[in-house]
């Protein structure tokens, strides 16, 4: 599903971000990206969303090399992805339902597909009663969970999470994380970057550990890590 | 092809909606449009009416007139008309007589024409008018004129016209200038405009991005926002400079024939040529504008 061989990134200023990252995740995991912050965590999903190009190495997504993807076909690769991330980042003017829908609309679904599945999705998340709802009217927790079903809503085969419970207090983090570990099971890959050692812990996933650009640790049913980054 | 059709009347859509919600902004950008096209609709005005008013005088003074000595041949006549005809930018040539002379002299004077009954003797000249094919002949033939035996005067607002012209260049000049400078600053003052609604959605843009949208699909209703507030912006400075203008016409233009003798452009016609032109500049400006601020937010 996801793999990268010998990924290097070296950004112009000469931080060596990652240094010959080689990982493999297959379809229907749950991985954690664990890493203090500057380890490469965010330089890594930069690089799966095409955001910065590896300086050498390929990146395999769906068994394409997105290394070689020309930019204008990059809207397309991030259609297999569905990215959450720590602010939520709504649509400020646009109802919880356009939110979703909108991530439909770009992609030119049917609007009677989209008049089913927009609904579908937000009782997943248990929003449905918040659907006309505007982003500022709704807390924290809810706002990730309408980001989640935006995320989730063209069906990608990936989802990326980049810290989604960092802004939350804990019992609505765990609330998060059973959203995600839900859509996990619907046979959805799940790779998610994150600081949060109780879940890390509890949660007894594939843990992956990068250090200083270099990928440390990768154990199955594993905790949040050691001494070295834990601090 | 119907998923791109789809895609298509979402973007019209947003960018109604686009222009909707932002209406705080779109007023900035919607009076700065207006702004800039009523100044340089005044200037137009100004400048067409000023070339109205020259061109309209320079065909008044567009004609030579000559005047015979007494007692000629008609052989004479018939030498000097053809040699008149000979020239080069004569467009046509009038005979009058000094009889018929006295007749227009006695239509003009009206009332007044009685005081021309107790005349003993014809006091005018057999004359010709002769009218030019355009303005730069004039001097060659005058001179050429001159030198023909029989003639005795020849009238010609050689001066007026020279200044006329001088005076018309000057305005279409300057006219051109502020026109450029005003374009300028147009365009100027509508991308910053724009610049300051984009930057305000930067976040959206980006959200766009990450969810997969294409760069055409994320610049379309920035696109038709920006032609959406150039048009009504346009349309504003239409409607005012419309009424102004009729108003204006209708005050001042017959005190403007007492004094000068000439015309205002008729409002119908200008207003006609105002609105195809602001219609495009709004157009322009606005999709433009918008494009101009986007783009360096789509290298994401």
């Amino acid at each position: 599903m996801i793999e990268f061989q010998n990924v290097d990134k070296e950004y112009d200023n000469n931080v060596r971000a990652l240094v010959n990252i080689n990982l493999k995740i297959h379809k229907g995991e749950f991985v954690f990206l664990v890493g203090s912050s500057g380890a490469g965590k965010s330089t890594l999903i930069k690089l799966l969303l095409k955001e910065e190009e590896p300086t050498a190495g390929r990146i395999i997504l769906n068994n394409m090399d997105i290394t070689k993807v020309k930019n204008r076909r990059i809207p397309y690769i991030r259609r297999n992805i569905g990215v959450v991330f720590q602010d939520f980042r709504l649509l400020p003017n646009k109802t919880v339902y356009e939110n979703v829908a909108f991530a439909m609309e770009i992609i030119g679904a049917h609007p009677k597909e989209i008049r089913r599945k927009v609904p579908m999705v937000l009782s997943m998340v248990d929003l449905s009663r918040k659907a006309s709802s505007f982003p500022d009217q709704l807390s924290g927790g809810e706002r990730q969970r309408v980001s989640i079903a935006r995320a989730i809503v063209n069906s990608p085969p990936v989802l990326i999470a980049d810290e989604p419970t960092g802004n939350l207090d804990p019992d609505t983090a765990w609330e998060i994380m059973k959203v995600l570990s839900d859509i996990n099971g619907r046979g959805t890959t799940v790779l998610m970057a994150t600081h949060a050692k109780d879940i890390v812990n509890s949660m007894k996933k594939r843990v992956v550990e990068i250090h200083e650009g270099r990928l440390i640790r990768d154990e199955q049913k594993g905790g949040y890590g050691n001494e070295i980054t834990s601090f | 092809m119907a998923m791109r059709l789809r895609v298509f009347k979402n973007i019209i859509k947003q960018g109604f909606q686009g222009m909707w919600r932002n209406r705080g902004m779109g007023i900035a950008s919607v009076s700065s449009i207006s702004a800039v096209l009523l100044i340089l609709g005044v200037v137009l005005i100004l400048i067409l009416t000023i070339n109205n008013i020259v061109l309209e005088t320079k065909t008044k003074f567009d004609e030579i007139q000559i005047y015979l000595e007494d007692g000629l041949s008609n052989a004479d006549y018939d030498r000097i008309e053809n040699r008149i005809r000979d020239m080069e930018g004569v467009l046509s040539l009038v005979f009058i007589s000094k009889e018929q002379g006295l007749e227009i002299m006695k239509e003009g004077w009206e009332e007044e024409a009685y005081l021309l009954e107790g005349l003993e003797e014809n006091p005018l000249q057999d004359s010709y008018i002769i009218q030019l094919l355009d303005i730069k002949y004039a001097e060659e033939i005058v001179s050429n004129l001159r030198n023909i035996e029989g003639i005795e005067d020849v009238k010609y607002y050689q001066d007026v016209i020279d200044k006329l012209m001088l005076v018309a260049n000057y305005i279409r000049f300057g006219g051109i200038v502020i026109i450029g400078a005003l374009m300028l600053v147009s365009i100027f003052i509508i991308s910053n405009t724009i610049k300051v609604t984009v930057t305000a959605r930067r976040r959206e843009i980006n959200i766009m991005k990450y969810v997969g949208a294409t760069n055409g699909y994320i610049r379309g209703p920035f696109i038709i926002e920006g032609i959406l507030f150039g048009l009504i912006g346009a349309a504003v400075s239409i409607l005012i400079i419309k009424f102004g203008y009729e108003y204006f016409f209708k005050s001042v233009n017959d005190k403007l024939y007492l004094l000068f003798t000439v015309y205002l452009v008729p409002p119908t016609l200008l207003i006609k040529d105002i609105a195809i032109i602001f219609t495009a500049i709004g157009v322009g400006i606005g999709a433009l504008g918008s494009l101009v601020s986007l783009k360096r937010f789509l290298n994401v």
